[in-house]
Formats: C-alpha cells, sequence, structure tokens
C-alpha cells in the first residue's frame, strides 16, 4: 500500500521529474546551460509557446484540438503591426489584436458545437483561411514597425526588462496564474472538465455546453493573439507565416505535461513543464551546434518517447 | 423424438455487485425451437451472451453435442456452429448490404483478391430467401431499421450453424417481414436446425416456438410444452413473485397538480396525456423501448418536442433545453448513470454540485471551496453515501453508491418535480431499499416524482398511480389499488388494445 502510494506520487510528478534530469543531463554536456542569462532566454524563448499551449490546455480538456492558432498568432500580429505604423495607441493596439484572436476563437466554437463540425477539421479549415487572409493583407511582405510613432513602447513588450527578467515572461506567468485559477476554482473551470469527462452527462446535468466550447476557442484565440503580439513586438515586424507549426509545438506541450488527448484529465501545471521540455530541448541543440535539420529529428524522438513512456505508465 | 443438442447446466454469474444468473439450466432442442422468455432483466440476454462466450460464466457447464465446451466469443462459438442475433444491430451503415453479410468471411480467389461475383450472388440468395428484395449493392445505412435486422439474419443464415439465436429479431420488423422470418425459421426447423426465440411478443411463440423456458430475477421457473401454455400461464411465470416488504409506501396528502402534460409527440412518443399532482409518485412501466425514456428527456427538454403542451402549476412552459427544464423545477436522474449520468473522471463533490454550482459560486463564476465541501460532506451523510471522502472520484464507487451520487446532483437543484429513469438499476437489493426510502422521502417533503421503471414490482409498490407504454403511447393508466402484475405486463406488451384507459 505505502509503495503504491508512493508510486501514485511519483506518477503524479514524474514529468517535473523529467524537466529536473532533463536539465541535469544538458547542464554535464554543456555547463553554460546554467548561467542565468541563458536561463532568462530560455524562460523568454518558451513563453509563446507556452502562452498558445496554456489556450490549448483547455481545448484538449474538453476534448477538442485547435489547429488555427498558429495563424491566429500571424494574423493578430500583422494587425497590430499595421496599427502601429499609422500611429495607432498602443493600449488600443493590443486590445484590437487581442479581440481578433477571440473572435476567431469564438467562430471556431461556433463552426464546432453549432455547425456540429468536428474540431480537427474545423480548426484545420481556419488555418487556412486565416493564414490566407494575413497574406492577402500583408501582400506577402513583412510589416516593420521601427520607424512608428509608439514602436518604442509596443517593441519593449517583447524586448523589454523590468528587474533584470523579460517582460513575456512576466506576461507568461500572468497567463499561468490565471488559468490555473480558472481552472481550479471557477464553475467554467469545473464545467470544463466535465465536459472533457462525458459531454452527454454534462449537457444532461443542465450545462449549456455550446456555450463553454465557444468561450474555450475564444479564449485560445485570444491567447495565440498575446503570443502574436510579443513575437512582432520581439522583432519589431510581422512576418506573414509567423506562427505556422505553432500549434503543433503547443499541442506537444500539452501532451508531454500529461493531458489526455481525449480529454477530462491534466492540468495547466504539466503544460507550464512541457512547454519548458521543449523549450530547453531546442536551447540544448542550439547551445551544442546541432544543426536545425537534425533539431527537429531530435525533437520528434523526445516527444514521441515521452508520451510512450505515459502511455506504458498507465 | 426430441433431443437435446445443447444443455447449459447450473449457469451463474456475477457482475461486480450484482448476481445477474444463479444456477440457471438451460437446453436447447434439436430441430425445434424453443422461446426464452423472462421481464427485462430476468437474464435472457446474459445466458445467451455466456453462452456464445461474450462473457465468461462464474460457474456451471455448458455440455453442446455431447462434450463440455466454453467459447471464447462469438467467432469461437461459430465456428462450432453456433449463430447468434444480437438485440443489437452489428451492422456497419457505410458498407453495402452484401459486405455487412460476409464481413470477416469474404470469399476471395486465388491471389486473395474479393471475389464480389460470389458474394453478392450468395448474398443475393440469402435476402430472397428471406423475402427481401433490395438489392444487395445497396449501402445498410440506407435501410430502413427492420431492413436492416434482415441483414443481420442474413449474416446468421450464411454462417450455416447448427444453432442459431435470435434476440429480439422482431422488434424493428414490420408484419410481412416479421412473416417472412417464421417462414425461414420454420424452413431452418424442417432442415434439422436447433433455434433459440427471444421476444417480447408472446403471441409470436405461440406462432413459431414449441418450448418455452421462463427466467425470472436470474433464476430458472419452468420450461414448457408451447401447446401446454397459455399466454396468462406465460405472464404468470414471468412475473409470479410475491410484493416483499422492501417498499415500505407512505401515504402522503394529495396537493393540486403540478404538471400536466397535454398531447405530447414527437419521434419517439405519440400522443402522451397525463398530470402529476404534488407529493404523488406516477410511476411509468413498460418494456425496454417503448418509449419511457424518452418521454422524460422530452419533458425534461433535452429531447425537443414537435406538439403538444406541457403545464406546471397550470401555468404553459416552453421548455428546449435541459437548463430551461431546471430553471423551470424539473430534473432528471438518468437511466444510465455511467453513460450519462455521472462524469466517472470527477470527485463525488464536483459530480454532486454539478448541475447547481451556480449556488455555489460568486457573480463572476469564483466557487467556494468552503461551503462547497460543507454541502457536499452533508450530502454524503443524508444519503449514506459510502465513500472514503468527498474527492473520491466517483468511479470507485459501488452502483448504488454511484447511483445516490446521481440523485444528490439532481436534487440540490431543487426541484418541484423529479423523474428517476430506473432508480435502482445495477443496483444491490440492500441499496435498492435505501433509494427507495430517499425516494419516499421527496415524496414527504411534497416532492411530485415520476419513476419510470422496468420492474414491476418496484412500480406497483412505489406508485401512487401508474402509466404504462407501448411503443410510444400509453396504452394503460392504472390506479395502484386495481394494478396488478398481470394487468401491467398485459399493456406493456400492447396486449389489451390500449383500452384500459
Amino acid at each position: 500500500m505505502r509503495t503504491l502510494l508512493q508510486k501514485d506520487k511519483l506518477m503524479k510528478y514524474k514529468s517535473i521529474i523529467a524537466l529536473i534530469l532533463f536539465s541535469v543531463i544538458v547542464t554535464i554536456i554543456n555547463p553554460s546551460f546554467l548561467s542565468l542569462s541563458n536561463i532568462l532566454n530560455v524562460l523568454r524563448q518558451t513563453s509563446m509557446n507556452a502562452i498558445i499551449a496554456a489556450g490549448m490546455t483547455f481545448v484538449i480538456l474538453t476534448g477538442g484540438i485547435d489547429l488555427s492558432v498558429g495563424s491566429i498568432l500571424g494574423l493578430a500580429g500583422a494587425v497590430a503591426a499595421a496599427m502601429i505604423t499609422r500611429g495607432q495607441n498602443v493600449f488600443v493596439v493590443l486590445i484590437a489584436a487581442l479581440l481578433i484572436g477571440a473572435a476567431i476563437g469564438a467562430l471556431n466554437g461556433v463552426v464546432i458545437s453549432k455547425g456540429k463540425v468536428q474540431a480537427f477539421i474545423a480548426t484545420l479549415a481556419m488555418m487556412t483561411l486565416v493564414r490566407g487572409y494575413i497574406l492577402v493583407f500583408t501582400d506577402g511582405k513583412p510589416i516593420g514597425i521601427e520607424a512608428s510613432k509608439n514602436a518604442d513602447i509596443f517593441t519593449s513588450i517583447g524586448s523589454g526588462y523590468i528587474l533584470g527578467i523579460p517582460i513575456p515572461i512576466y506576461i507568461t506567468a500572468l497567463v499561468f496564474i490565471i488559468a490555473y485559477y480558472i481552472l481550479k476554482h471557477t464553475r467554467f473551470g469545473r464545467y470544463v472538465y466535465a465536459m472533457g469527462g462525458n459531454e452527454e452527462a454534462t449537457k444532461l446535468s443542465g450545462i449549456n455546453v455550446d456555450r463553454v466550447k465557444i468561450y474555450v476557442y475564444a479564449l485560445s484565440g485570444a491567447l495565440a493573439a498575446l503570443a502574436g503580439i510579443i513575437v512582432t513586438a520581439r522583432l519589431s515586424s510581422a512576418q506573414p507565416q509567423a506562427g505556422a507549426g505553432y500549434e503543433l509545438d503547443a499541442i506537444a506541450a500539452v501532451v508531454l505535461g500529461g493531458t489526455s488527448l481525449s480529454g477530462g484529465i491534466g492540468n495547466i501545471f504539466g503544460t507550464i513543464v512541457g512547454a519548458l521540455i521543449i523549450g530547453i530541448l531546442n536551447n540544448a541543440l542550439n547551445l551544442m551546434d546541432v544543426s536545425s535539420y537534425y533539431q527537429l529529428l531530435a525533437k520528434g524522438l523526445v516527444i514521441l518517447i515521452a508520451v510512450l513512456l505515459d502511455r506504458k505508465n498507465k | 423424438m426430441e433431443h437435446t443438442i445443447l444443455e447449459m447446466k447450473g449457469i451463474t454469474k456475477e457482475f461486480p455487485g450484482v448476481k445477474a444468473l444463479n444456477a440457471v439450466d438451460f437446453r436447447i432442442v434439436r430441430g425445434e425451437i424453443m422461446a426464452l422468455l423472462g421481464e427485462n432483466g430476468a437474464g435472457k440476454s446474459t445466458l445467451m451472451k455466456i453462452l456464445t462466450g461474450v462473457y465468461p460464466k462464474t460457474q456451471g457447464l455448458i455440455i453442446y453435442e455431447g462434450r463440455e465446451v466454453s467459447f471464447n466469443g462469438t467467432k469461437d462459438s461459430q465456428a462450432s456452429g453456433i449463430a447468434i442475433i444480437h438485440q443489437e444491430l452489428n451492422l456497419i451503415s457505410q458498407l453495402t448490404m452484401g459486405e455487412n453479410i460476409f464481413l470477416g468471411r469474404e470469399p476471395v480467389n486465388a491471389v486473395r483478391k474479393i471475389d464480389s461475383r460470389a458474394l453478392y450472388k450468395e448474398s443475393e440468395a440469402l435476402l430472397k430467401r428471406l423475402g427481401v428484395t433490395e438489392d444487395p449493392h445497396t449501402i445498410t445505412g440506407e435501410l430502413s431499421i427492420g431492413k436492416q435486422q434482415m441483414v443481420e439474419i442474413a449474416k446468421a443464415l450464411s454462417l450455416d450453424a447448427k444453432i442459431i439465436i435470435m434476440d429480439e429479431p422482431t422488434d424493428a420488423l414490420t408484419d410481412t417481414e416479421t412473416e417472412n422470418l417464421f417462414r425461414v425459421m420454420r424452413e431452418l426447423k424442417a432442415e434439422g436446425r436447433s433455434l433459440v426465440y427471444i421476444s417480447h411478443r408472446l403471441k409470436e411463440i405461440f406462432e413459431v416456438c414449441d418450448y418455452a423456458t421462463v427466467l425470472r430475477d436470474g433464476e430458472f421457473v419452468a420450461e414448457h410444452a408451447v401447446s401446454d401454455l397459455t399466454e396468462d400461464k406465460i405472464i404468470e411465470l414471468m412475473v409470479g413473485r410475491k410484493l416483499t416488504e422492501q417498499f415500505p409506501r407512505i401515504e402522503s396528502k394529495l396537493g393540486e397538480c403540478v404538471l400536466e402534460v397535454k398531447h405530447l409527440s414527437n419521434e419517439y412518443v405519440k400522443d402522451v396525456s397525463f398530470t402529476l399532482r404534488k407529493g404523488q409518485i406516477v410511476g411509468i412501466a413498460g418494456l425496454m423501448g417503448a418509449g419511457r425514456t424518452e418521454l422524460a428527456k422530452t419533458i425534461y427538454g433535452a429531447i425537443s418536442k414537435q406538439s403538444g403542451e406541457i403545464f406546471i402549476d397550470g401555468k404553459p412552459v416552453e421548455i428546449k433545453s435541459p437548463q430551461q427544464g431546471i430553471k423551470a423545477g424539473i430534473s432528471y436522474v438518468s437511466e444510465d448513470r455511467k453513460g450519462n449520468g455521472l462524469i466517472l473522471g470527477l470527485s463525488v463533490r464536483e459530480n454532486m454540485t454539478l448541475s447547481a454550482l451556480k449556488s455555489f459560486s460568486n457573480s463572476v463564476g469564483t466557487i467556494s471551496n468552503a461551503q462547497e465541501e460543507v454541502v457536499s460532506k452533508d450530502y454524503v451523510k443524508k444519503m449514506s453515501i459510502r465513500t472514503p471522502g468527498i474527492n473520491q472520484l466517483v468511479k470507485n464507487l459501488s452502483g448504488g453508491n454511484q447511483q445516490k451520487v446521481s440523485i444528490t446532483k439532481s436534487l440540490m437543484t431543487k426541484p418541484k418535480i423529479f423523474i428517476l429513469d430506473e432508480p435502482t438499476r445495477g443496483v444491490d437489493v440492500g441499496a435498492k431499499k435505501e433509494i427507495y426510502d430517499i425516494i419516499n422521502n421527496f415524496k414527504k417533503e411534497g416532492m411530485s416524482i415520476i419513476m419510470i421503471s422496468s420492474e414491476i414490482p418496484e412500480i406497483l409498490g412505489m406508485s401512487d398511480r401508474i402509466l404504462v407504454m407501448h411503443e410510444g403511447k400509453i396504452t394503460g393508466e392504472l390506479d395502484r389499488d386495481h394494478a396488478t402484475q398481470e394487468s401491467i405486463m398485459k399493456c406493456a406488451v400492447g396486449a389489451n388494445g390500449g383500452e384500459d384507459k
């Protein structure tokens, strides 16, 4: 019984144990990994994926999937950049970009719940559609913002520091604290888990599951837009291909964090760990000077092995 | 000359917490048709699933052609010449009729390519024998349920089995289709094959069967030659048990009319009207598929109605979703607590408060942990739910305790009208009694209750008034002083012509 309990605890913390083990190995191979500047660097690089993955956690907990986040990131970034070049107030720009993300997400939710389209297909279509619109909107060219009136304030969102720590890290921390609170302590969070566990039972319990779905996808869209703002601010320009493929990193982070793709099981804490594992892996491969071709290979392998180990434990 | 081809001796089957079969004896007579009869839950399907190896038996012997056998699933029993047509359709609706008939046994040529010509030619012959004129290239999903059932039967015929078991095959068939099936059954019998026929339609038993075995509550009751039986005698054998003391019916003062349903109709229910008063338990009896659950879900708002009106406290209401149902004061406890009653991966506490979560949270939706905990603990005590704690996952509880959690979830919405669908299904005897007490308490507190049950003694023991449904219609409305097991069963099989009103 005692060993069983211990095993249970071990299972609960296994993702974080994996993270620590992984960090130790990377440090042994390359001690510069552990320098403060490198750690902050890893965290900043991870922040974009982590923010998208936070939204993705909600979606996957309901039993859905959101493939459109990369495109939403790109569109929100492009719209923000275009508004900045027209000298708009930064605050207005932020609100507009977030609303665009939320609106596209909500549209996903409506198609999925009211149109009864599978999430995979609905968001796949949205991914393509939005990416196409970005190309139309930007004419396929990057939008630079360096010379604009409010560019300095805007770019500080991506590259500024407070007390020596990059601003994106604060934003990510705030996102995760709020996400944790919502999932753990609010009605909406409870409904997300209930729906992923058994949608029919949740519906019969008098919960408007369509509304929960729409909110969940809107949240995912808004967070993707937030990541889009950070990316654009960091690069001082919006790239038409920004965010392409990000949906897969976000899904990988959620799954590495132990959240079940069939819904109902998982938590936001695991998602941080999953995002960090991917971030550290990228960083370590860079530190070791591995060519980018082999980096992808390594990343794929790590995800495959991690998920297989997870299955075996179940 | 009578000869037993297969014999089951002392078959016992225990599911976790429930004894489904207790030392049942059953035999199949060579070249004859054996009817297997009993109420819902009597163990007919379970017995046949044990015979074909779908379920392992807990105890007992199966002797087939003089040898003891033990099958490992339908594929195994098929190989030994036993085919079964299950109550549920097992067809792949995207495939053609022919492809379904030969699924997994497709005729192939020398290079393992499917020989479509042979497949469709044989399918056509099989279907023709059953009087089905559709082209076997027709996609199965485009057929009526009755025709699909015929495909299922053709599939069993194609196995060339020595024993063919049919579990309620005629439920979805038209009269002509049924006639064709009976003709084929007689032909099969003439060929020396042995059949088992399960049906709720007693008239059919007299039409095609030679022998009948009756089960009740998972036990063997009797085996007779059909020629020695009458319809009344069969009903008596099926329900003949004494009402025990486990239904402590309480008298309560009947109040004003709380719910009135007028001419409610949709896909599942046809022109249903009834009333429910304060402090009254109305029992709804009927056989599986009679439309009882669908009626409940229509009133609750989970299924939309096509016509008809619902009045609560004399005022007309429009209920289009469970949310609106709950708001109107109706609560529904599902008959399928694992499928759509509970969320098994969540805790006792989280399940209990799910429907009433608004009352535990503030305007921005933050749940008050302390309040939720106090109330959950209180209900665990009040409903005597045996669980290590409120944070225990529901899937780890026994059936009876799960059911109490499910009832509590509905209770927390403070309903005026409480619909309980099969409240004691899959629950052991001790917990049953506790659930009856809980329901009686609701009644005492002035709640109005609709109780759907397939167990007639339960209906008789608990209800103040009894409605019986058959094929979506109310075929009987009985006063509890005049209702008997036999009169209910008659309405449930549609044998009263729907004139008991």
